[in-house]
């Protein structure tokens, strides 16, 4: 069952990438884009517990995790600078 | 593998996937910057967390003992995503975006 499920699912993820890609270009303001940054390092981490799952490694958690704190990072220093112009004062 | 706990991990994928498909719609089509942060910051962390669950009950049932590492990702992406979502939506007060006709509380005068 897992062997139809999780290419389905890798499908799905990544007509979600596109979608968010599409917004990412076509964003209208700066905001736009930082958010699809955003939605786009989720779904990436999505994709990589879902990739740990097809080929039964326990390596790819290590990525997400780090995906997931330095996307975080990198989403607060941008809306930082959009905010005071400045990152750290 | 048991018959049901694959069937357990195959619903747990379709569920987080389809949450992450339906925040990626809701980014693209909403129409104004305060309507799309709300795709993202609820359904693609909602489903993050299904795909965490699944593989949380994977790789327990795999036969090396339990294993709960994963949940480290979702708690983690779950403190940070209202942080994130507030410090881009007070970005965009700052920058003063056109909203929709739509969008409730006006902070400035169009």
């Amino acid at each position: 069952m897992l062997a139809y499920v999780i290419p389905l699912c890798l499908m799905i993820i990544g007509v979600a990438l596109v979608l968010t890609m599409a917004r990412l270009i076509i964003g209208p303001d700066l905001p736009d884009r930082i958010l699809a940054l955003d939605t786009l390092y989720i779904n990436a981490i999505a994709m990589l517990v879902l990739l740990g799952i097809w080929l039964g490694s326990d390596l790819y958690f290590e990525a997400a995790l780090l995906i997931a704190v330095m996307g975080f990072i990198g989403t607060v220093a941008v809306a930082k600078y959009l905010l005071r112009g400045d990152i750290i004062e | 593998m048991d018959t049901w706990i694959e069937a357990l991990v195959a619903l747990f994928l379709l569920i987080g996937s389809l949450f992450a498909l339906i925040g990626a719609i809701g980014l693209y089509r909403l129409p104004d910057f305060f309507m799309r942060l709300h795709g993202p910051t609820k359904a693609s962390t909602l489903g993050v967390g299904g795909m965490v669950i699944a593989s949380l009950i994977y790789f327990s049932f795999r036969g090396e003992g339990v294993s709960l590492h994963e949940l480290l990702i979702a708690l983690f992406l779950f403190i940070t995503a209202p942080v994130s979502a507030h410090m881009l939506a007070k970005a965009a007060l700052q920058q003063k975006l056109r909203i929709s006709e739509q969008t409730r509380g006006k902070p400035w005068e169009q």
